[in-house]
């Protein structure tokens, strides 16, 4: 489970997240929706550390980790997937896992579990990942993200700018991550259809702050729409 | 024929030492961007700990062959206390890092002087490292050949360490893009020390390499670290290959034109050339793609 309480995150005096709450409930996916700018990737990026907060905490499973660095989280169960398919170009795919994978006693099981998601990855552990396709380098990020054993999955718009036949791909494989149970995942999502229907709960963002919230399963696409329309 | 190698010859172990200088330089620098200016001042600590340990063991082929993994050590820790104290306060501000790091190049030829004092001290050559080997029918000092080999171990050793290691795959991913790697789980602080652990350890090596052809002195780190910052970054910012291409090319050259020419002509030479080679190839010999996120 991760909580985010009333964090205030701000690039230099600008503040773009003013008090946001997020609760991703254990086992569940917390859906996250909003227009361009709206504040969703700085909030992500508070959560995970790579920004500090002016205030608030963040919390994992209980424990407060607000103080704690990207790779200390990252240790404690907080997996991240930032926008924009990064991976390490001049690395190969496989290095790109043993990367993670490296000093983890169940490295190779979890390469393997996360290989058998996305099975293309298999054939293209020798190619450098910057020569990957979008796609392909997506699913290389979040197989990255699983080997580190997560107990909470922080992904920010994992199907942007994929071509639709992987979108689907990507889609099912978080479904059954969630469904796999001992995962909750926070998803940053465009696709409103998408996002209502994984998500158990939701949030609606608007320049920084949370203006509508509710169950995934009670809500229309319609009545979230109308939300983020204002 | 034999002036020619003769002149090759000489290039390549200016060459190989330049290479064992830079190679370092090479790990810090394309690391951290930090441009370390007592680079040099941990090769002397390299060439007076060689001093020290034949004072204490005597004879001077042991006291090589222990002084070299003990140079390594003490100019690992030198650069790991550089680093820690002053280097990791100054992120992203390269001049205060150049100016600072300068500062302690100067710290620390002034305590060799009080140490040791300002003239030169003798460390002997091993008798087996004394003479000459024939070589395509030209001789080869044996000591410029044991610098020769230990530069060409140091760099397949780094190479094997950085390409198939989890050490090297970590500080390869910390180069590509740090951001992405400390959200990867991947300490990134732990692996700038270890980096600069490991480049400031090579300076010491490259240190015991140089009592075998240079006198041992407190400003004998300035000699090279200027050509050793040209063959960084004509080479390619992080590049090992580039950095090799780069060392033994300007040794040749540096080597061909003192034969013709003054010494200082030749530098001057050298510096032209590798402006003009800057002015074709702004990005060295080999690029580094540049960090992305943060
Ligand atoms: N590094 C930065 N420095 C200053 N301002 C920034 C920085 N990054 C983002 N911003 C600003 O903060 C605000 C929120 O940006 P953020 O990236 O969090 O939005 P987002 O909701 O993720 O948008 P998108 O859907 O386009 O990814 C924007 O106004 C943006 O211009
Ligand atoms: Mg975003």
């Amino acid at each position: 489970m991760l909580e985010l309480r009333d964090l205030r995150v701000a690039y230099g005096r600008t503040e773009v997240v003013h008090g946001v709450d997020v609760v991703v409930p254990r086992d569940g996916i917390a859906v996250v929706l909003g227009h361009n700018g709206a504040g969703k990737t700085t909030l992500l990026r508070a959560a995970v550390g790579m920004l500090k907060p002016r205030s608030g905490s963040v919390l994992l499973d209980g424990e407060d980790v607000t103080r704690l660095r990207p790779h200390q989280r990252v240790r404690r169960g907080l997996a991240y997937v930032p926008q924009g398919q990064q991976s390490f170009p001049q690395l190969t795919t496989a290095e790109n896992l043993q990367l993670v994978a490296d000093g983890r006693r169940d490295g190779r099981e979890r390469t393997d579990e996360a290989l058998d998601l996305f099975p293309a990855l298999r054939g293209l552990l020798a190619r450098r990942a910057g020569l990957l396709s979008g796609g392909q380098r997506q699913q290389l990020a979040i197989a990255r993200a699983l080997i580190t054993g997560p107990r909470v999955l922080v992904l920010d718009e994992p199907t942007e700018g994929i071509q639709p036949s992987v979108v689907t791909e990507i889609q099912d494989a978080i479904l059954a991550l969630a469904r796999r149970g001992g995962l909750s995942v926070l998803l940053v999502e465009q696709h409103v259809g998408f996002a209502l229907s994984a998500a158990t709960t939701y949030y609606v963002m608007e320049s920084g702050r949370v203006t509508g919230t509710g169950d995934g399963g009670s809500a229309s696409a319609d009545a979230v729409r109308s939300v983020m329309a204002f | 024929m034999d002036a020619v190698l003769g002149q090759l010859y000489a290039g390549l172990s200016l060459g190989s030492v330049l290479l064992l200088i830079a190679l370092g330089l090479t790990l810090t620098f394309g690391q951290m961007g930090v441009i370390n200016m007592a680079h040099g001042e941990f090769l002397m600590a390299g060439a007076y700990t060689t001093y020290v340990v034949q004072q204490v063991v005597g004879g001077a082929g042991l006291s090589l062959l222990i002084a070299l993994p003990l140079a390594f050590l003490v100019g690992g820790l030198l650069g790991v206390l550089l680093e820690t104290t002053l280097i990791s306060r100054l992120y992203s501000r390269p001049l205060d890092t150049l100016l600072v790091t300068w500062g302690v190049a100067l710290v620390l030829q002034q305590l060799a002087r009080d140490v040791f004092g300002a003239p030169a001290v003798e460390v002997r050559t091993p008798e087996w490292l004394k003479g000459n080997v024939d070589l395509f029918g030209a001789p080869f000092t044996k000591g410029r050949l044991f610098i020769l080999g230990l530069a060409l171990t140091a760099v397949l050793v780094l190479g094997v360490v950085l390409r198939y290691t989890a050490l090297g795959r970590r500080i390869r991913a910390v180069v590509q893009s740090r951001g992405l790697a400390e959200t990867s789980g991947i300490d990134t602080r732990a692996t700038d020390r270890l980096t600069f652990f490991i480049g400031s350890g090579l300076a010491g090596i490259a240190g015991v390499a140089l009592t075998l052809i240079a006198s041992t002195q407190p400003y004998m780190g300035q000699t090279y670290i200027v050509d050793a910052f040209l063959v960084v970054v004509a080479g390619g910012v992080g590049r090992v290959r580039g950095a090799v291409l780069m060392a033994f090319g300007l040794g040749v050259l540096q080597a061909t034109f003192a034969y013709s020419q003054s010494v200082s002509t030749a530098k001057v030479l050298l510096l032209i050339c590798v402006i003009a080679f800057l002015q074709v190839r702004p990005q060295g010999l080999f690029s580094v793609k540049s960090r992305s996120l943060v």
